[in-house]
């Protein structure tokens, strides 16, 4: 118990005198993963606008496939992402592996899945009318696509934001791509990898200070999606079941 | 007098549904056309077909003399626009919804701020610029998607049932609007409307539609005054009646609606007549009030629907009559559905079609 305040004691040290390794993992950490989201948001956005904007068969069948691939152990995409970055590999030729790359590729890739989700979501709730409305006014096809995604703008944020923290908190993939590189000039740890490994050495104190700022930088988005949220900035997305079975009951009285 | 815009033969189909069935219309320049009949008469598809939105299934649209391509319609979307039945906005502020179609136009800033600014106190919505949009009431977000049509200035208005589903005053604002933008820019407009009421009194024609066909088409008091067979289908049209005159003794005359439904008017006719009473003429009441009036009867409330400051009500009374009353009335009253109430006109507010 003693240990245990001693190393928190220590942690909180850390943090408020800026110890410089701390800040060096967690500026890497919020890097990789800010250019993951933007990477991630390049080739998901207009995915989302395909899946959402378009009727064709399979089309629950691709969105169901995407909800799965939510729930896909980290691991087992880590290990994926590992086979085709690897030498032997299909990517192997570009020597991603172990590299700053290969982390922000690879955690673009993770959260894919949730960034396409929710923007599907937000897109199809936009009132359909907005598309012909937009064409009534002058608008050209690209034109009145746009303005449905300007509708859709706060529930595309929303994913954007709960893609950043999927991807900040994320372990598997970084670890086996990234291969936790924690000297020289091309370090590749991050908070949560440094946390392990921190834990595997018995450095309780740093891996203490990292979990609480992790935790705290977690906290703050959240903070901003609940403020965005008040302010109407965030409509309500996919409503959850029991909320709709309440408004059925109200309406029924 | 040339035409803005010409229908040859069209049709529009979804799937095996045939909504609109080789309609023949020309739009005139400078006239405003009322397109008048029940729902799901092919009102609305004839209008998305001229906004260049939808495009026909058979048959040719002709926009100021050349045969529309609806492959692409960009060209010919700029000079024709359409406000929906169902009020839409862009979920941002009344300037952004009003200069959407400007922006698009690429006209400079300057010469937005001074139309959309125009546009607002033609819709009386002075100093709305920076409202959200979406928090207005329904009245002034229609009256917004007016005003958003309105800064276009485009050669084609269309508008699907712009008063529906408001109160008078929001509606009387836009019935003005209309007027005054046909008069003053010579706008053509061509409206969707199942409002008798509002039939007569706005456009130079009547186009009647009846399950996709235009039946009747001329001035309004030329349309009104040919009972047609086609007319009497106008039963689908709130408190519009038709049925067999017989003259009284005091110089009026009954007409029997059917299920006991006689109303008195102040006309003397025989055979068979129609009736539009105006939801706002009707009195609703909780007994029997002792008044002048001819029309007395009594019946159940079967629907309450809320309309902005007002509250729509239906009540069978053997026949169903459409009666609008304002919210507060309703509250004092404590109505509810199926209460027992009487509704009482005067002879001379039937309106003898």
């Amino acid at each position: 118990m003693a240990d245990i305040l001693a190393d928190t004691a220590e942690a909180l040290q850390l943090i408020i005198t800026g110890d410089p390794e701390i800040l060096g993992i967690v500026s890497r950490s919020l890097l990789f993963s800010g250019t993951a989201v933007i990477l991630a948001i390049l080739w998901g956005t207009p995915l989302a606008m395909l899946i959402a904007m378009n009727e064709f068969r399979g089309k629950t069948l691709i969105k169901t496939f995407l909800n799965t691939l939510i729930g896909l152990p980290t691991v087992v995409l880590g290990l994926i992402l590992f086979l085709i970055f690897s030498k032997g590999g299909p990517l192997g030729f570009l020597g991603l592996l172990y590299t700053p790359a290969a982390i922000m590729l690879g955690q673009a890739v993770l959260i894919t899945p949730i960034l396409v989700s929710i923007g599907v979501s937000a897109i199809e709730s936009v009132d359909p009318e907005i598309m012909s409305l937009s064409r009534t006014l002058g608008a050209s096809e690209s034109q009145a696509q746009v303005a449905v995604l300007k509708e859709a703008a706060s529930g595309i944020v929303l994913s954007d934001l709960a893609s950043f923290n999927r991807a900040i908190g994320e372990l598997g993939v970084v670890l086996l791509v990234g291969g936790n590189i924690g000297g020289g000039g091309n370090r590749t740890d991050v908070i949560t990898t440094a946390i392990s490994r921190n834990v595997q050495i018995s450095e309780f104190g740093l891996a203490i200070a990292l979990g609480i700022l992790l935790v705290l930088i977690l906290f703050t988005i959240n903070m901003i999606v609940a403020v965005l949220r008040k302010a109407n900035y965030i409509v309500e997305l996919a409503k959850p079941p029991f909320s709709r079975f309440k408004r059925n009951r109200e309406t029924k009285q | 007098m040339t035409a803005v815009a010409e229908l040859k033969d069209v049709t529009k189909a979804y799937g095996d549904k045939i909504v609109v069935n080789t309609v023949n219309l020309q739009i005139r320049e400078g006239e405003i056309l009322a397109l008048l009949g029940p729902n799901g008469s092919g009102k609305s598809t004839i209008l998305k077909m001229l906004a260049f939105i939808e495009n026909p299934t058979g048959g040719e649209v002709k926009f100021q003399g050349s045969a529309v391509n609806f492959k692409n319609t960009e060209k010919e979307r700029m000079q024709s626009t359409l406000v929906f039945q169902k009020t839409t906005v862009f979920g941002t502020s009344v300037y952004n919804n009003i200069a959407y179609g400007l922006k698009i136009r690429k006209i400079p800033k300057e010469t937005r701020d001074r139309e959309v600014k125009k546009a607002l106190e033609l819709v009386k919505l002075k100093g709305f610029e920076k409202r959200n949009a979406i928090k207005l009431s329904g009245g002034e977000q229609q009256r917004v998607a007016i005003a958003r049509a309105l800064v276009l200035n485009t050669k084609l208005l269309l508008l699907d049932e712009p008063t529906a589903n408001l109160d008078p005053k929001n509606a009387g604002i836009i019935e003005e609007v209309m007027d005054t933008v046909n008069r003053e820019n010579k706008t053509t407009i061509v409206m969707a409307t199942h409002n008798m009421f509002q039939a007569k009194k706005l456009p130079h024609r009547i186009a009647l539609m009846d399950e996709g066909k235009i039946t009747e088409i001329g001035e309004p008091a030329e349309v009104f005054g040919k009972l047609s067979k086609n007319l009497a289908r106008f039963a689908a049209v709130d408190n519009t009646y038709t049925g067999t005159a017989i003259a009284t003794s005091s110089g009026t005359s009954k007409v029997d609606v059917g299920n006991g439904v006689q109303i008195e008017i102040t006309q003397q006719r025989k055979g068979a007549t129609a009736v539009f009473i105006n939801p706002q003429d009707i009195i609703l009441s909780k007994t029997a009030v002792e008044s002048s009036a001819r029309n007395v009867f009594k019946g159940k409330i079967t629907e309450i629907t809320d309309v902005d400051s007002l509250v729509k009500l239906k009540v069978d009374v053997g026949r169903t009559f459409v009666i609008q009353i304002t919210k507060q009335s309703f509250n004092e009253m404590k109505l509810c559905l199926n209460a027992e109430v009487f509704i009482t006109f005067k002879a001379s507010s039937v309106q003898v079609l």
